[in-house]
Formats: C-alpha cells, sequence, structure tokens
C-alpha cells in the first residue's frame, strides 16, 4: 500500500510535466492543426538556458523567470522566422520541417552545452516537512509549479481580452480578422506560450531526469500520449491526461512491464487512443464535410 | 509561397534508349567499384546500397503514397532482428534468413497499416514516431532475451565468400546487397509506373477522389505499408549480415530520422532519388566525423545541424530534392539547346 501510494505520487508529479508538454502541444494544435515535434526540444533549450543564468550566479526563481520570457521570445521567433513560411503546406512538409527543427535544436544544445549529463538544482528543500517517504519535496513543489500555471493559464484565456482574442483567432481565424483580431501575432504569441509552458515542465523534469540533450524526447513521447488521451482539441482535457498518464507511467512501470520498457506504454496508449477514440477522453468529435 | 506537393512521378511508360544507356552505365560502374575500392570502402558502398533498399521502401510509402512514416527504422530492426536470430539461434543459411526477413516485415508492416488507415497525415506521423522511439526498449524486453540477447545484441559470423571465387569478403558481402538492390529497384520503377503506381499517388494526392474512381485505398495502403517495411526489412538483415552484429541502441530515433532525411534529400517519390539520399546518410556522418578531429568534440553534433537545416531549406526551396533538381536541370538544358 505504502509502495502503491508513493508510485502514484511520484506518478502524479512527472504526470504535471506531461501535462504542461500536453498543454504546450494542444496550444499550437488548436491554433494550426499543427502538430509540434520540437516541442520538447525547445523545452529542453529553455532548461539549458536557466541551468546557465543559474550557473552564472543568479537566483534560481530569478533565472526561472527569466527564463520563461527567453522561452518566449524564441518560440514566437520560431513561428514568425519558420513555421509561418510553411503556411497551408501538406502534412508531410510540415512534418518535415518540425523533424528539422527537433534536429537542429538538439545538436545546437549539444554543440553550445556539451553532451555531458548535468545536474539541475531543485528551488525546493531537502527533506520534506511532511510526507516523508510517500513524496519527495520536489515532486510536491513541481505538482505546485504545475497547478498554478495551469491556473493561470486558465485565467489568461478565460478573462483577459488577449486570451480572448487568441481564442477567436484559433478557432476562426476568418472572422477574428474581420473583426480586428491581428491573426499572425496572435499565433506568433501563441507559439510564444507554448514555448514558455514547455520550458517550465522542462525545469520542473530536469531535477529528476537530469539535464541533458536527449532528456525530453521520452517526455515528449508522453506528452503526445497525454495530449490524444486528454482529446487533443481540449486543453484541460490533455493537462489532465498528462496527470492519468503519469500515474499508468508508474503504475504500469512497477507492478506490469518493469522500468525498462515504459516508453512503450506512451506507444501504445497514443496507437490505442489513435485507433479507438481518436478524439480522447474529452476532445470533440469532428465531423468533416466530404 | 514555395511549391510544396511533392513532384509527380507519372512518366511516360517504358524506358527511353537515353534512360536504358544511363542505366546499363550505372550497373557496370557499380560492378567495377569493388574492385577499385578499399576493404573499407568497399563496406561503406555496401551500407549505401543497403541504405538505398531501404530508403526505396520508405519512398514507396511516404513519397509515392503519402502515408507519413517516422518510424521505419523499427522494421529496419525488425528485419535486422530476425535475420540475426535464424542464423545465430536456429542455424539458419543467410541466403534464405533474408527472404524471410523481408516476409515477417511485410506482415509487420501490414498489420501496422491497419490501424494506420484510420489516421491520417499528422496523426499517422505521431503514431509512427512513438513506434521509432519505443524500439530500442522493445527490443531490450527481458521476455525475449533469450533470442535477442538483451541489451548486448547478438554477434553473427560474417558470411564467407562460397565456392572459391576470387573475392574478399567485403567483395562478396557487396555483391550480395547489389544482387539483392537490383530485382527490389526493377520491382519499385515497374510498380510506380504501373496502375498500381498510379492509383498510389492518387490516393497520395487525393484519396477520396481516388475512391470514387475505383481505387480500394483501404487495400493499397495497407499492402503499401507491407511492401515498404518488407524492403526496409531486407535492408536491415543486410546490414546485420555485413556488419556481423545487431543491438538495440543502433536502431534508435536517430535512425527512423535519417531514413527521412535520405528520402527527402534524394527526392520525395523519386526512385533514382534514393541513391543519392543514401549516400548523403552515409558520407555526411563520416565527413562530420572527420570535422570534430580538426574542430574538437562539439563538432559532433554538425551532422545533425547539417540534417536539420537542409530538412528545412530542401522543404522550402526545392521540395522535390536532389532529383527534382537534376530535372530541372534537364529541362533547362533541352530548352537552351532549342529542341522539346
Amino acid at each position: 500500500m505504502f509502495a502503491l501510494a508513493h508510485q502514484v505520487l511520484s506518478g502524479l508529479a512527472m504526470g504535471g510535466v506531461y501535462a504542461s508538454v500536453a498543454l504546450a502541444i494542444v496550444m499550437i494544435y488548436q491554433a494550426t492543426r499543427l502538430v509540434n515535434f520540437a516541442q520538447g526540444e525547445m523545452a529542453m533549450f529553455s532548461t539549458y538556458l536557466a541551468w546557465a543564468m543559474i550557473d552564472a550566479g543568479l537566483p534560481y526563481w530569478a533565472a526561472f523567470f527569466l527564463t520563461l520570457v527567453l522561452s518566449f521570445i524564441l518560440g514566437a521567433a520560431i513561428e514568425r522566422l519558420v513555421i509561418r513560411r510553411f503556411d497551408g503546406a501538406p502534412a508531410l512538409t510540415v512534418v518535415i520541417v518540425f523533424i528539422g527543427l527537433l534536429v537542429i535544436i538538439n545538436s545546437l544544445a549539444g554543440w553550445l552545452f556539451s553532451y555531458s549529463i548535468k545536474s539541475f538544482e531543485s528551488p525546493f528543500p531537502e527533506t520534506a516537512r511532511f510526507g516523508a517517504g510517500y513524496i519527495s519535496p520536489h515532486e510536491m513543489g513541481a505538482i505546485g509549479v504545475t497547478l498554478a500555471m495551469l491556473a493561470l493559464i486558465y485565467v489568461f484565456f478565460r478573462f483577459t481580452p488577449l486570451g480572448l482574442a487568441m481564442r477567436a483567432a484559433a478557432q476562426n481565424p476568418i472572422s477574428a480578422r474581420l473583426v480586428g483580431v491581428s491573426v499572425g501575432r496572435m499565433l506568433a504569441i501563441g507559439w510564444g506560450l507554448a514555448a514558455a509552458v514547455g520550458a517550465v515542465a522542462g525545469m520542473m523534469a530536469a531535477p529528476i531526469v537530469y539535464l541533458d540533450p536527449n532528456m525530453m524526447s521520452g517526455i515528449l513521447l508522453y506528452g503526445f500520449a497525454a495530449a490524444l488521451l486528454g482529446g487533443i482539441d481540449n486543453p484541460w482535457g490533455a493537462a489532465l491526461g498528462g496527470f492519468i498518464v503519469g500515474v499508468l507511467e508508474n503504475i504500469a512501470g512497477a507492478y506490469l512491464v518493469g522500468p525498462e520498457i515504459k516508453l512503450s506504454v506512451a506507444l501504445a496508449i497514443i496507437i490505442g487512443v489513435l485507433v479507438a477514440k481518436p478524439s480522447g477522453l474529452f476532445g470533440r468529435v469532428i465531423v468533416t464535410r466530404v | 509561397m514555395p511549391e510544396t506537393r511533392p513532384a509527380a512521378t507519372l512518366e511516360r511508360p517504358g524506358f527511353s534508349r537515353a534512360r536504358l544507356a544511363a542505366i546499363g552505365l550505372a550497373l557496370v560502374c557499380l560492378l567495377a567499384l569493388p574492385f577499385a575500392a578499399s576493404g573499407y570502402q568497399t563496406f561503406q558502398l555496401s551500407q549505401v546500397v543497403i541504405y538505398a533498399i531501404a530508403l526505396l521502401g520508405l519512398n514507396l510509402l511516404t513519397g509515392v503514397n503519402g502515408q507519413i512514416s517516422l518510424g521505419h527504422g523499427a522494421f529496419f530492426a525488425i528485419g535486422g532482428y530476425v535475420a540475426a536470430i535464424l542464423i545465430v539461434k536456429f542455424g539458419l543459411a543467410y541466403g534464405a534468413a533474408i527472404p524471410i526477413a523481408g516476409l515477417v516485415c511485410f506482415a509487420a508492416g501490414f498489420l501496422f497499416g491497419l490501424p494506420a488507415l484510420r489516421l491520417g497525415g499528422i496523426h499517422l506521423a505521431l503514431a509512427t514516431f512513438a513506434l521509432a522511439m519505443a524500439t530500442p526498449q522493445l527490443l531490450k524486453f527481458k521476455a525475449f532475451d533469450a533470442y535477442t540477447g538483451g541489451v548486448q545484441g547478438l554477434l553473427l559470423a560474417k558470411p564467407k565468400t562460397p565456392l572459391g571465387l576470387p573475392l574478399t569478403r567485403d567483395q562478396w558481402l557487396y555483391f550480395l546487397c547489389l544482387a539483392c538492390a537490383i530485382p527490389l529497384f526493377w520491382a519499385a520503377a515497374n510498380l510506380v509506373n504501373s496502375r498500381i503506381g498510379r492509383a498510389l499517388v492518387a490516393i497520395r494526392d487525393h484519396q477520396i477522389a481516388a475512391e470514387t474512381m475505383g481505387v480500394d485505398a483501404a487495400l493499397y495502403k495497407t499492402t503499401t505499408f507491407g511492401v515498404s517495411a518488407a524492403y526496409t526489412g531486407v535492408a536491415g538483415a543486410l546490414m546485420s549480415l555485413i556488419v556481423g552484429f545487431v543491438s538495440p541502441d543502433s536502431f534508435g530515433l536517430f535512425l527512423s530520422l535519417s531514413l527521412l532525411v535520405g528520402i527527402v534529400v534524394g527526392g520525395l517519390a523519386s526512385i533514382p532519388g534514393v541513391v543519392v539520399g543514401a549516400l548523403f546518410i552515409e558520407f555526411i556522418p563520416n565527413f562530420a566525423d572527420r570535422l570534430s578531429d580538426v574542430l574538437g568534440e562539439s563538432a559532433k553534433a554538425a551532422p545533425w545541424a547539417i540534417y536539420g537545416i537542409l530538412l528545412i531549406s530542401i522543404m522550402y526551396a526545392m521540395p522535390s530534392g536532389a532529383a527534382g533538381a537534376a530535372r530541372k536541370l534537364a529541362q533547362a538544358v533541352v530548352w537552351r539547346k532549342g529542341g522539346r
């Protein structure tokens, strides 16, 4: 029982990371119908930026927020400079471009920061004041940061004019343009926000999985699984999907298949959801006119 | 807005005289090459031939039929492992192991093609991406250790030159690869230039229109998946023979992505293009390795940086790859001469 509770709680911590990645993927998917295969590498690069700032002597939280700002700028820049040029291109073209981005960012990180594995400090205390044994302070903190971020994003999209404009641009670009929303700018902001959300995921994951240029590859796969499970057009479903996948992954790893082939759980979820219920648990069923 | 659709593969049926001459010349060169090259260079050439087979398989699926696969490394792995297991654990002759590996991969590809039918474009990319990532882990799965050798992988003896032929082992293996490649290329060329090939292109360009014309899209798509996997599986089997070793970590995501790079550089849906793609993915990493001797460790990142930049710029400027560039060049020359 103790062991099971431990597995579930630490699953929730990684689940928060997956939820953030899934949220970032869904934000871009909603606006552009594209799945960003480079999302994980963007998050990894952001985490390296944070590491470099902390290494240079900045306090953790200053580095944290500075990283979010930088990630926002980089994400928006990628949209403006690269992705926009492929607007309306066939799926194959766009997938190849995303794969190109993935390998460029990966090798850029390897080149700038070397391929050796680095440890990444956690902002949370070493020893827990309560819940000791069940969950580490960092895991608890990661869950808290994720939930706070989800709440902020919800408030942003629900209650601010900019959030409303972004939802409009995503749902109906033509009408949004007619009422004066700059759809192009909204897309760039959306990419920036997604990059910042991914950066949070990276910084929360790094103390657990350690920092190296390939740290996000597995996490990205779980992020995909989470987004599909929750419904790729529903951000809150995707976030919930992240927590579900995190717990499932840990329990399957501990009791069913063993930790060596945990990634296959993600593969099974992805193919299972796509085949059995492509809209996911909370997504809308899409009917297209032929 | 760049032109983004891969160039049409439809060409006039039959081979023109110039084309036959070019193919003949290429064959003579291919046969003569190992006698001019060193042992290691011959080994590299064999790898180029193998990559060309694998790329041909992927190009049939992705370039011609429009089904995106980011996970063809998985079929390469299955082919390699099936051949290695048959030879090491069951004592089968390698000549029999290669076609069996191809058949197993056909079945695996056909089965994967069934759920893929329900997935369009980007979702299929997702599913195959997941397959590519999970492959090394699945190969390490403990329950199969007795067959797969687990993390260590399997060692197999490289085949010797038979019948006392006056060839070194590397040369013999090269000719073995070539002997597999030539009929496979011939079959693919005929397939693409036939009724079936036109149906595949029609499905890629507009599935609904193709179906109203009486094309059984489900059958064609799953079968193409199977054939494509079989090609890549044969390539994997040959690779395990010439390297003499298979291990889980040589079949990771980056193998699958290399294959994608190969078909994009060579030209989507182009059959001669896969040779360019194969040369590219064989020699660019070597070249970058030599760079890193000069420039230090950090240049290790160079091949993938080059790959990435090329992927994006080719998609932007020249979506039909090297084959498309060659075609344009040839047209320009003909135009200049005033002929048709």
